[in-house]
Order: structure tokens, then sequence, then C-alpha cells
């Protein structure tokens, strides 16, 4: 099983990501929950959601506190909402930023494998709004292979009509120029 | 052919509601409401469903609106949960007492005050008395199945009873997982059509939520009781019928990992799913725990619980509730009186927990079943632990 806590702000879709990736891993034939931090969210403020995918069914009832994986969707995040708590040993945190891989790391103290990818500057040239949830799916993707490229494509024109296609757009650049440190 | 999908459990017994071609679904859209309704009310407007929607003012109204659309013979629908449960208490008592097959999903969720909107079983547990057939749903898949099954006991000429189907609010009401939706031709004849056998009509009038004097209210509220104890049998058959046809059988208790047990958790509600995790490990340290865990709540299930639990040694009772200047929780009242009267009876301790939408993790289960065995070996000086309390 591999869990995966994402930390974004409410408004920025934090909760639609998970649910696509959930979406895409059952469509695989796996198992997979998808849940956000409940309570009276308001936009801007730190929310944080879930997502876990096995290859079993999952019996766990209970928010993710020992992440294998943080996808942070926003840099400040990692102080504001302390987004690093909790990841195992071994575990990795992507986030969107134009910095390299050494200096994120350097600037936030990060001892944990890390990934980034440019998500604001994908999703400004793709979608023309710094909307990063859909770019960030990409970026998880990429670090990960929790679920294939081509299975979030469903998901996607599902729950994005009209705005579907780039969105898929942002989620395959993001995937291509994700940088995941050895 | 059954489809596999992922969705909300919300949204997976609008799918059971939209099979059962329900016709009225009257609700109040305001928190604490749920994805339930929400996507009804799409249904309707898109047209997927012939049903009405009728959007109320109040709880209390939503409710009403139930007693006076089942009562015409419509097959009628509502979900709520927490205060919005409780805004509804006092028809509660009349959709039962008119035996009026409505059926209601409620997300479980804590009661006021201090204002909480998370998941907590105060709710169901404050209208367990009301008189309706009782039972939860753990996940998604539970969910659709039992909302299915939820009319046809309802609705069968020898229950005659409301249900309510209680999922937990957000842990299982907000999360997206996979779960296989049965398709219309797959359930034809399952439910059968809903024939109410006295309703509200002009051309034959009838009286219906009469005005009972002392001298005849002994009889009526004891006949209500004779009847509800007596939908056992039904939702039984209902369960089996449709573990026989589609593959997924539901009990009154379900027990996971019984072999040689020496302690047993019990409990109620989708936290045993995690629960269950810690008895796998624990297990795999090769102690012999035993999780139970209670699908139906009312009619309350006395004889499968006599059966699982009177050769234990040790019962450890986990609540999502506190009754409040009581014995500690409901759900461990209730197995105690279950076995007072029982010649072998186990040690039985209380553990409340998960209130107001705090989680417990599998760790957290595997210490309280340490501490519980430990208080049980040893002098019991209170009713009950609160588990992660600070104090």
């Amino acid at each position: 099983m591999i869990e995966v806590r994402i930390h974004g702000r409410g408004g920025q879709g934090a909760v639609t990501s998970a649910e696509m990736v959930a979406l895409a891993a059952i469509s695989e034939g796996k198992y997979a929950q998808a849940f956000p931090s409940f309570g009276p969210e308001r936009r801007g403020a730190p929310v944080l959601a879930f997502v876990r995918v096995s290859s079993d069914p999952i019996k766990l009832r209970c928010d993710i506190r020992e992440p294998d994986v943080v996808v942070v969707l926003e840099p400040a995040l990692i102080t504001v909402a302390n987004a690093t708590s909790g990841v195992k040993k071994g575990g990795l945190i992507i986030v969107n930023t134009g910095k390299p891989v050494a200096q994120i790391k350097q600037e936030f103290s990060l001892t944990h494998r890390t990934a980034v990818v440019d998500a604001t500057k994908i999703a400004r040239e793709v979608l023309g709004l710094p909307i990063t949830n859909t770019t960030m799916i990409g970026a998880l993707v990429k670090a990960t292979g929790i679920v294939a490229l081509d299975s979030l494509v469903e998901p996607l024109n599902h729950r994005f009509g009209r705005l579907a296609a780039k969105n898929i757009q942002v989620c395959q650049r993001a995937y291509e120029e994700t940088i995941v440190e050895e | 052919m059954s489809r596999r999908v992922g969705m909300e459990a919300s949204f997976a017994i609008a799918e059971a509601v939209k099979l059962a071609e329900a016709e009225v679904v009257a609700a109040y859209p305001i928190t604490p409401q749920t994805h339930i309704v929400e996507r009804l009310s799409e249904m309707v407007a898109d047209g997927e469903i012939d049903a009405e929607f009728i959007c109320v003012e109040s709880e209390h109204s939503a409710m009403s609106a139930c007693v006076g659309s089942s009562a015409v013979g419509a097959r009628t629908f509502t979900a709520t949960a927490g205060q919005g449960l409780e805004l509804m208490h006092e028809v509660l008592f009349v959709a039962s007492s008119s035996r009026l097959p409505i059926v209601m999903a409620v997300a479980n969720r804590a009661l006021s005050g201090p204002l909480n909107v998370w998941g907590d079983q105060s709710d169901v547990m404050a209208a367990r008395d009301c008189g309706w057939i009782q039972y939860f749903a753990e996940n998604a898949q539970e969910s659709f199945d039992l909302t299915l099954c939820a009319f046809k006991i309802a609705e069968d000429p020898q229950v005659l009873f409301p249900v309510m189907l209680n999922i937990d609010g957000f842990f299982v009401s907000h999360v997206v997982e996979p779960l296989y939706l049965l398709e219309k031709e797959e359930l034809e004849g399952f439910i059968p059509p809903y024939q109410y056998p006295f309703p509200l009509d002009p051309r034959r009038p009838v009286t219906m939520g009469a005005f009972a004097p002392p001298v005849l209210c002994t009889e009526t509220r004891k006949a209500l009781e004779v009847a509800l104890q007596g939908t056992r049998e039904t939702i039984l058959r209902v369960w089996k019928e449709f573990g026989d046809r589609f593959g997924r059988s539901y009990k009154p208790i379900e027990t996971y990992r019984t072999e040689d047990a020496d302690t047993i958790l019990v409990g109620i509600g989708c936290y045993t799913e995690t629960a269950s995790v810690a008895i796998d490990t624990m297990r795999a340290r090769g102690e012999k725990v035993v999780m139970v865990h209670l699908r139906l709540w009312r009619p309350f299930p006395f004889p499968e619980i006599r059966a699982a639990l009177q050769g234990a040694q040790k019962v450890l009772v986990f609540d999502r509730c506190i009754i409040l200047g009581g014995p500690g929780g409901p759900l461990c009242s209730e197995i105690k009186s279950a076995l007072y009267g029982e010649e072998k009876k186990p040690k039985i301790f209380n553990f409340i927990g998960g209130l107001g939408g705090r989680d417990i993790t599998p760790r957290q289960f595997e210490d309280m079943i340490a501490r519980g065995r430990e208080i049980l070996d040893s002098k019991v000086t209170v009713e009950y632990e609160t588990i992660g309390v600070r104090e």
C-alpha cells in the first residue's frame, strides 16, 4: 500500500487531485481511497487530502499520519502546515517549485528524498491559471508510478468536461518535467 | 453485469435509491446534510429518476413530508446527519408507530455542543429508541447493498417499519473507494412494488396517527414492540436473499478471526474496520484477539451477541458516544444487559473514543486492547476509559 498526503489551500483542488488518483487506481483494478481532511474549509486556508492505493482491500478508516509520499502544492505549506510531519523513513516529498532539488531541500531543511516540478509555470502556460492540482498529479505519477498516466484520462475527462484536455495536458507536461532526486 | 466503480459512499446510496425507484425524496439542504440528497436532487432535476424532490424548510418538516408521502403509498427516502436527526426526533416516533416504511440514510455525526460537524455516533444513539429498524454499513459497498435491502425490508408486509441505514460521517460518507454497482436488470424482482395496505386515499378514508387514551396506549406500545422484534426474521431473510442473488451476505453481527478466542473487541460502525487491522497485527504476534461488530442495532441482536460473547474470557466494547450522566457508552450498556442473565459471562470493559471526528489508528486499537486486558486482570474501578483524552 502507498499512502499519499496532499497539502494545498482551500480552493486549489487538492481534494479533486486525490480523487483523480484514486479513481485512476480503481480503474486499474486496484483498491484505493481518497478523502479530504474534513471540516468547514475556507478558501486560502491550508487543507489536506489523502490517497491510499493498494493491491489488497483497504480497511483503514483514519487519516494518514505517516505517509509514504507528501505532495505540496505550494512551498510555504512546508512550514505553515508542517507538511513533512510523519513522513516515513525512505518517503518522498514532491514540491511545486521552480527551484532545483538541492536548493529547496536546503531552504526547508528537507531530509527526505525530494522531487520538484514548476507546476505553477506549467499551469499558467496551459490553463492560464495558477491552479496546480492536476499538474501535481503528473509529478506524483512520475515520482511514484502510483498509477499509469493513461489511467487518469478518463477520470479527468469525466470531472473536467470541456476543460479536460488542458488538464490532461498539464498532467502530461508535469510528468515530463518533474525532477526526482536519485 | 455489475460494474466496478470508484465512488463516495454517499453517491453509492443515491445510486441505490435510484435503482430502487424511490418516488419521493424530502430533504433539507443545509449543513449537516450529505452528498446523498445533493446527488438525488441532481438525478431528479436531470430526469434520471422519476421522483418528486420536496425541498423543505427544516429536518422536522423533511420527516413530516416523508410520513405524508409514505402514507399515501409512495416509496419514500430521506437522508440526514447529526443535528438534523435530532430535529426530526419527534416525527421519527410518528413514522414508526404509524408503521410507515420510510428509508433514511444517516451519516452519523456529533451533536452540539460544542458545535462540531464531524463524525461520531451521538446522533443515532440519541434516536435509538424511536422504533425504527436501525443498522450500520461500514463502507461504500455495504452502503449501496444495504440501502437496496432497506426498501425490501421496510416495505415487506410482515414488517412495515421505517429503516435507518447508518454510515459513519466522513470516514464512510466522504471517502471515494471502489464498489460494485448493480444494474437495473440484475435487480429485477428483488424489490417488489410498494403496496401500502391502508394508504391515505380520499375515496377510502382511513384514520392514521389516531388518539389512544390510557385504556389503549399500553396495548398499542406493546404491539409495536412485538412487531419490531418480529422484523428479525424478515431482515435476516432479505440479507440472505441478497447474498444468494448477488454474492454479498450480511448478518446481524459480523465476526472476524474468531478461532481460539481469549479477548473479544466489540464495536459498531466503520472504526471496526480500522480495529480489524490491529487484530491482524496482534494475531501475527500470536495474541488470541477477536473482532465482533454489530451490523443490526434495532431490533438488538440478542441471540447472536449471546452466542458470540458468552464463551469469552474478556470482552472490550468500543463506543463512539457517551451517554451523559449514564453508564458510559450505549453499545457497552446494551452488551452488558444482554449478558447479565447468562450463567457463564465474560468480564467486560468499555472504551469510548473517536468523538467529534477524532480518528483512531490501528496502533491505538492495539494499545486499547492491551490496556483493556490489563484492567480486566486487575480490579475494575471505573465504568469506562476514554481513548486519548487529554486531562
